[in-house]
């Protein structure tokens, strides 16, 4: 090995600002390489964080970030007595929920089945297609999402009507916005969290799937007693992490789908901020909103991390 | 091998099955009505099979022949190319480094970039830097504030410590230093990560909607995405319809044919760097 590059840091037997500043300098093309990511970082993200004091401040923009007044806690006080902050608390936390709970499931049975099919074919077909409205953006979904659900045209309402029956608002109901919301969101990411879970399926050891056929087990008790328990460290990890940012409900997706009419029933924290924000100017409120769930995320996210480390090993971070 | 198929094995097999063309059906019905509705003539009603003969290409004609597509379809490919572009050469002269142990300092900087992934001071103070900056309107603003994603970032880093590390040493005895170690040993070894992370941000730029919207004011900036939303939530349909209401294209039809044109590029591509996506999840999902 060459001695003028020792692979861990030297013995810390000689400390001194000299030896560190030698190291330093041994690797100044690595630090220099790092400028531009690491500008990047304090630029756009910690400079965002000291403009955060606005959320205490009174903050106007002639006098800016350092200039505005102080005034304590408040814009947080005023938001938690306010009628917005149960109603946004519980938007954000059902919708959240709700996907947890009905998202995981379709995306376990997906990735059971991918896994035990006989058809390779019908397999990859599937596998590709599943993935395939990952990658569609919220504004291309809510354009299949009026396809299918528009009161005049909509695929669903032409049959609805066809049986009968009143053709339904989805989109401006506030009745069917959340299921609209939890469902578009399934229907967009089953495929691709299913990835997890096949891959999770095929770490399992074939030869425990060979004997227990052997001895005499169904398919579907294979799939009882080796898959499922075999899946069970992934599942506990995706729901822990899941939980860990269960203050994002969907910022975008909700963005584009919602509307004054259901505002009720679909604004989360974050499109109220940015509508208290942006549209309507209220800086320091705003932020003060979004301090406050970037705090309960910050702790809820650390705290899942910690329990995924403890019951499976692995973590985010 | 061979084993005898009990009744209750033969049930299974088709439930699973039967499930997975189900997946199919759910997924790709939607789509198929889509454009089928996209090709819907005048005074028709939208139905799953429009006959072949019944096929208006009207919709598609109306919107290629906007100035205000074509606008903003170069918008997006400056944005996409532009962002890529940015964002890997950013996130990779960031993982370099951070993927070598024996750099003083890699824990704390590693520490600081993972807290940004952590906590976040959220959008209003986020906004305030870019208009400090006096980057509003202006695609700097869309290109850089989006430009290192953290979690590609370690997804970089990872790959690049997973290398051997003799063969960094052996160019090192042969004289290169970190730059010449980056250009000619490790990133010629790194095209599949480098190819996934790249079309990470690829789709994230060509989908991104909300940054445009959040940073630009002038229309003529506007990418794909933020006219589609326009288009579908109506507020500029007049403007694409205007000319012959006789031959013109509904509505519905209009709006549809917009999503077929904007989800196009990425349908063509697709099933050639699907692949590659799954590994960049594998590598990525799970930190030990």
């Amino acid at each position: 090995m060459n001695p003028a590059y020792p692979s861990n840091p030297a013995p810390p037997q000689r400390p001194g600002l000299k030896r560190l500043a030698r190291l330093v300098w041994r690797h100044r093309i690595l630090y220099l390489m790092l400028l531009p990511g690491l500008l990047y970082f304090l630029i756009f993200r910690y400079w965002p964080l000291w403009n955060a004091q606005i959320a205490f401040r009174d903050f106007q923009p002639t006098l800016g970030v350092w200039g505005s007044p102080w005034v304590g806690l408040q814009h947080f006080l005023e938001f938690f007595r306010s009628y917005y902050f149960g109603q946004l608390l519980a938007n954000t936390l059902v919708i959240s929920l709700a996907k947890i709970a009905l998202g995981i499931p379709p995306a376990i049975l997906l990735a059971i089945a991918l896994h035990e099919t006989g058809r390779r074919f019908l397999a990859r077909v599937v596998q590709t297609v599943s993935y395939l409205p990952h990658f569609l953006s919220w504004v291309i979904v809510y354009g299949i999402l009026l396809a299918m659900l528009s009161p005049s045209e909509g695929l669903v309402n032409s049959g609805l009507r066809a049986l009968g029956l009143e053709p339904v608002p989805f989109l401006t109901s506030t009745a069917t916005f959340q299921p609209v919301v939890v469902l578009s969101e399934v229907w967009k990411e089953t495929g691709w969290s299913a990835i997890l879970f096949l891959a999770a399926l095929l770490s399992i050891n074939p030869a425990l799937y060979e004997a227990a056929a052997i001895d005499g087990a169904s398919r579907w008790q294979q799939v009882r007693h080796i898959s499922l328990p075999g899946m069970m460290d992934v599942l506990v990890l995706v729901v822990l992490l899941k939980i860990g940012s269960i203050l994002d409900a969907g910022f975008q997706q909700i963005f584009v789908l919602y509307s004054l009419p259901v505002y009720s029933v679909g604004d989360i924290i974050d499109t109220w901020v940015y509508r208290q924000g942006i549209q309507n100017f209220q800086f320091s409120l705003a932020t003060a909103v979004g301090l406050f769930k970037g705090v309960i995320g910050l702790v809820l996210i650390v705290v899942a991390n910690r329990l995924a480390r403890r019951f499976v090993g692995s973590g985010l971070y | 091998m061979k084993r005898a198929i009990s009744r209750s094995d033969r049930l299974f097999e088709w439930g699973i099955d039967a499930f997975l063309i189900g997946v199919l059906a759910v997924t790709l019905i939607p789509m198929w009505y889509v454009a089928m509705v996209s090709l819907l003539p005048f005074g028709k009603s939208p139905s799953l099979f429009l006959p072949p003969w019944e096929w208006s290409f009207a919709a598609y004609a109306q919107l290629i022949f906007q100035p205000t597509i074509w606008r903003a379809a170069l918008n997006s490919i400056l944005l996409t190319f532009g962002g890529v572009a940015i964002s890997l050469t950013l996130t990779v002269m960031a993982a370099y480094p951070l993927s070598r142990r024996d750099l003083p300092g890699r824990g704390f900087i590693v520490g600081l970039i993972l807290f940004t992934f952590l906590f976040n001071a959220g959008l209003i103070p986020t906004f305030l830097v870019v208009k400090d900056l006096g980057l509003l309107n202006s695609y700097w603003a869309v290109l850089l504030n989006g430009a290192v994603s953290v979690y590609n970032l370690l997804v970089m880093k990872s790959f690049f410590q997973s290398l051997p590390e003799s063969l960094e040493e052996a160019a090192r005895i042969d004289g290169a230093n970190d730059w010449q170690i980056l250009r000619h040993v490790v990133l010629p070894l790194s095209r599949p990560i480098l190819l996934t992370i790249g079309l990470f941000y690829g789709v994230a730029n060509w989908n991104n909607f909300f940054e445009p919207i959040l940073f630009l004011s002038d229309r003529n900036l506007m990418p794909l995405p933020v006219v589609l939303r326009d288009i579908l939530t109506g507020l500029n349909v007049a403007e694409y319809v205007e000319g012959g209401a006789a031959q013109a294209a509904p509505a519905e039809a209009l709006k549809m044919a917009a999503v077929v044109l904007i989800t196009l590029p990425m349908l063509l591509v697709y099933p050639w760097i699907q692949r590659y996506f799954t590994k960049g999840v594998l590598l990525g999902s799970v930190k030990e």
